[in-house]
């Protein structure tokens, strides 16, 4: 079958599970549709089955039985990794070692059978696009980890793969390069536009990168959304504490408010239990002269964090509430204050067991 | 002071316990240029001795080299991809296998033999020719050629590099020959060292499993210690020194190269 | 051609080799120990019949003390040499680990020159002593050439684990008051212990196997690998010969089986 080039496909992956060998279920039975040009995150803690995923959608794992994965609608299940036409890249760059860069970028290529000079022509064209010029000739081990993981995408990309796709590709990095080249690489995958599956653990990566995070939790998906329906509604505790900091209260509901030790929080929408779990966002809480919010509490400690501060505040709920307050409030701990929240940035959850 | 005392007497002790294993071999160098051994090296230094040797064993030296050769040719058709077999595959079925081609490092040369012996004797073709030493030293010499690929593989990350050229299109074999094998030479190199060094100086099997026509160098040897003057065998000796110490020192720099890294 | 089966194809020419030149030849080795007069009660001769018994001990007794000497000659020497730095030391290391590669029979060579009719321990005790010493045909002979193959591998050992082992544990046990001898004795032996039995076994199942050496010293000692070759070639005792082969096999691969299961590490003989 021919898959075309360049363009990106669309990926469905239908009841794909994975059980391996000695018996562990890595990966309960999911669906998922990923659209042509679209960047999907995988993203949550190891263990979770993203990297599964991801290696059943690149040909590297063979799902369970009745999984399938299809490709702009053809089914591709069992087609091995090297005719899917995927551009990989892996966490450890897995970079040839006894080939320069520049035939590090054009093995695949060299493979498709491209000639010569049209190769070259394409490696130029990827060396400038990722900015390694003047690395054309290197050995990999002479390379530093920014510049692998530049290489390692290069490479992925040169052979204009319907489908991107990224495992971790910059935990292998420090903390401020990771920064940095998180801004580079989302440019360069918006400029490219092809359909792109990201794994990652680090939420903040997942937020920048994705058009929709699937979070992954103990094999199944946890919740599918793009990232400001993650953060802001999350659909159980779990992606509500996996993403950002979160505020988790357990208390009951009279007349559509919660019924809290510090006063009364009126709650949005359908309030219909008598009792909840509400998730609240520590900068969705507003800092107010005592008696100016419904709900008051005690300021038991101020942390300065440069662009806001960070008040942890007791007596509002039965939990030590955490308060993002800007940085021009003048407050300190011992202090009495009111906490004004929107009904709306409550955010119910599915209360547990 | 004390700590000097102690430093000199392993320092001593030391050299004593080399001196036991270089003494005898300049004895055997010495002796096969001496005119005569008896009366000591005050009697003339000669090449005789060598050109002797050479005269009635250069076929056995000649032998040996084409077994080693082709000893590492088979050790390398069959054992670098069963290396990489062994190790992207590591299962159970492949520490059995692993451990079964391991066995002729444990059992003694000449049970091997005796069991090679028992086997082909009826094929006396086989039997006759010098393919039949070859099939010990291959099997002797297999494990070391397997296990030195497997312990670079073992610090390459070898399965990941493979994914990799398996997500850039290329085939399993276009991957063997593209980036398992460039980058399994290092231990394919320092088993290749091992296995022609083995194979020269192998005796145990060969012993068994030559005949008159068909002797190596060590066959030779022993031929010659137990029937030629002293000279002689030393000479002989010399000329397998000569062979197998450039062989030694390459795969002691490769250590030291690979500890380095 | 799916990677399942390239993966097997890797593994065809090897697996092919393995059975036809030693899978086959070993089941028809224990086979043929089974076909004597005796029959499967060949196998029990070894430990049954006077003669073979006292080789089978004089087999083991001679590894064993070949064993113990070398560790101990091996442990002084390597400990040494890895823990100084000095003038020479790379050629000292050098002269230790050439004869790493020297078959048997060049070694039964060497040690008649040390110590045989014409050698240079006769030589020296004759100009000293009046007296010409001469054991190199002895059992001690024998001893000393064992030795002379065993130390370069096992000093190899040791020099790795010696270099391995970890200088903080001693500091540590300094700043706790323990002397130089304690430290020795209760930290850096017991830290070597995987290695001494990893050598040691390897020493050993060397030892039980070794024939090019005693061929070559021809000497009266009957040593398991002597009577296995004479069985064979003088007596034509093709069932005994096997039987022979098959237990010295079992003793040899049990011991470095037994090693392993000690020390983890992958422990294997040569030569």
């Amino acid at each position: 079958m021919s898959v075309p080039a360049g363009h990106g496909v669309s990926v469905r992956i239908e009841a794909c599970g994975k059980t391996f060998a000695d018996g562990t279920r890595a990966l309960e039975p999911a669906t998922l549709d990923i659209a042509r040009g679209e960047t999907l995150v995988l993203l949550g803690p190891s263990g979770c089955g993203k990297t599964t995923m991801l290696r059943i959608i690149a040909g590297l794992e063979l799902p369970d039985a009745g999984g399938r994965v299809l490709f702009d609608g053809n089914d591709m299940t069992s087609v091995p990794i090297e005719r899917r036409n995927v551009g990989m890249v892996f966490q450890s760059y897995a970079l040839f070692p006894n080939m320069s860069v520049a035939d590090n970028i054009g093995y695949g290529l060299k493979i498709r059978g491209m000639a010569r000079q049209e190769r070259a022509a394409r490696v130029a064209e990827l060396v400038a696009l990722t900015n390694i010029s003047g690395l054309e000739n290197r050995r990999v081990d002479q390379l530093s980890g920014g510049q692998r993981q530049r290489v390692a995408l290069a490479r992925a990309v040169a052979i204009r793969p319907g489908i991107l796709l990224l495992d971790e590709p910059l935990t292998a990095l420090d903390a401020a390069l990771r920064d940095r080249l998180r801004g580079e690489l989302n440019r360069l995958l918006r400029a490219l536009g092809i359909t792109t599956i990201y794994v990652t653990h680090d939420q903040s990566e997942a937020m920048e990168l994705g058009d929709r995070i699937v979070v992954m939790q103990r094999g199944s998906i946890a919740q599918i959304g793009t990232p400001r329906e993650i953060y802001f509604k999350p659909k159980n505790r779990f992606v509500a504490e996996f993403i950002g900091a979160a505020n988790i209260i357990e208390a009951p509901v009279e007349n559509g408010e919660l019924v809290l030790p510090g006063g009364r929080q009126p709650i949005g929408g359908e309030a219909s239990q008598a009792a909840a779990v509400a998730m609240i966002r520590p900068e969705t809480i507003g800092v107010v002269e005592e008696g100016a919010a419904p709900l008051s509490g005690t300021i038991d400690s101020v942390s300065f964090i440069g662009d806001r501060q960070r008040m942890l505040v007791s007596g509002a709920s039965d939990k030590v509430l955490t308060v993002d307050a800007p940085n021009t409030i003048k407050a300190q701990a011992g202090e009495r204050i009111g906490l004004l929240i929107a009904a709306e940035a409550v955010r119910l959850l599915p209360s547990e067991n | 002071m004390r700590d000097r005392l102690i430093f000199t007497g392993q320092l001593l002790f030391t050299l004593l316990v080399a001196a036991f294993l270089v003494v005898p071999a300049i004895l055997s160098i010495s002796a096969g240029v001496t005119v005569n051994y008896f009366r000591g090296i005050s009697s003339g230094v000669t090449l005789q001795w060598v050109f002797q040797v050479w005269e009635l064993y250069a076929g056995t030296i000649l032998l040996s080299f084409v077994i080693a050769f082709a000893t590492l040719a088979a050790t390398l058709v069959a054992g670098v991809p069963a290396a990489y077999a062994l190790h992207v595959r590591a299962g159970r079925l492949s520490r059995i296998i692993e451990e079964v081609i391991t066995l002729p490092l444990a059992i003694p040369g000449l049970a091997i033999a005796l069991a090679l012996l028992f086997t082909y004797q009826g094929f006396s073709d086989f039997r006759r020719s010098w393919l039949f030493i070859l099939t010990g030293h291959v099997i002797y010499t297999m494990p070391f050629m397997v296990r030195s690929v497997m312990a670079v593989f073992a610090t390459i990350d070898i399965k990941t590099l493979d994914e990799g050229a398996a997500s850039l299109g290329a085939p399993p074999w276009r991957r063997f020959r593209d980036v398992i094998v460039p980058n399994a030479v290092p231990g394919i190199l320092a088993g290749s060292l091992m296995v022609v060094t083995l194979s020269l100086g192998e005796f145990n099997l060969t012993w068994m499993l030559h005949t008159p026509l068909t002797k190596t160098l060590p066959i030779g040897l022993a031929d010659s210690y137990a029937s030629m003057r002293l000279e002689v065998a030393s000479a002989y000796t010399l000329i397998f020194f000569v062979m197998i110490i450039p062989l030694l020192v390459a795969m002691q720099m490769f250590a030291d190269q690979e500890q380095k890294r | 051609m799916p990677h399942k089966s390239f993966v097997w194809l890797c593994l065809l020419p090897l697996v092919v080799l393995t059975v036809a030149f030693f899978l086959l030849p070993m089941a028809r080795l224990v086979v043929t120990g089974a076909e004597g007069p005796h029959g499967l009660a060949g196998y029990l001769a070894i430990l049954v019949e006077p003669r073979y018994r006292a080789t089978l001990i004089n087999t083991v007794l001679l590894a064993a003390a070949t064993t113990v000497v070398t560790l101990v000659v091996a442990t002084v020497a390597g400990m040494f040499l890895q823990r100084h730095r000095f003038p020479g030391r790379a050629v000292l290391i050098a002269m230790l680990t050439f004869p790493l590669a020297f078959p048997g029979v060049v070694v039964g060579f060497l040690i008649i020159l040390l110590a045989g009719r014409q050698g240079l321990i006769g030589d020296l005790s004759n100009r000293m002593f009046g007296e010409k010493l001469v054991f190199a045909y002895s059992i001690f002979g024998l001893f000393l050439g064992y030795l002379y193959f065993s130390i370069p591998r096992v000093i190899l050992t040791i020099m790795a684990a010696v270099q391995k082992l970890d200088i903080g544990l001693e500091e540590a046990a300094r700043s706790l008051g323990a002397s130089p001898w304690a430290v020795q004795r209760d930290v850096v032996l017991p830290a070597l212990g995987p290695a001494f039995v990893a050598s040691g076994a390897i020493a050993f199942a060397t030892a039980m196997g070794a024939f090019g050496t005693a061929f070559t010293l021809a000497t009266n000692i009957d040593v398991l690998p002597m009577l296995i070759y004479t069985e064979f070639t003088l007596a034509a005792n093709f069932a005994t010969s096997a039987a022979l082969s098959v237990g010295l096999g079992i003793i040899a691969w049990a011991i470095l089986a037994l090693a392993r299961s000690f020390s983890g590490s992958t422990v294997a003989a040569a030569g």
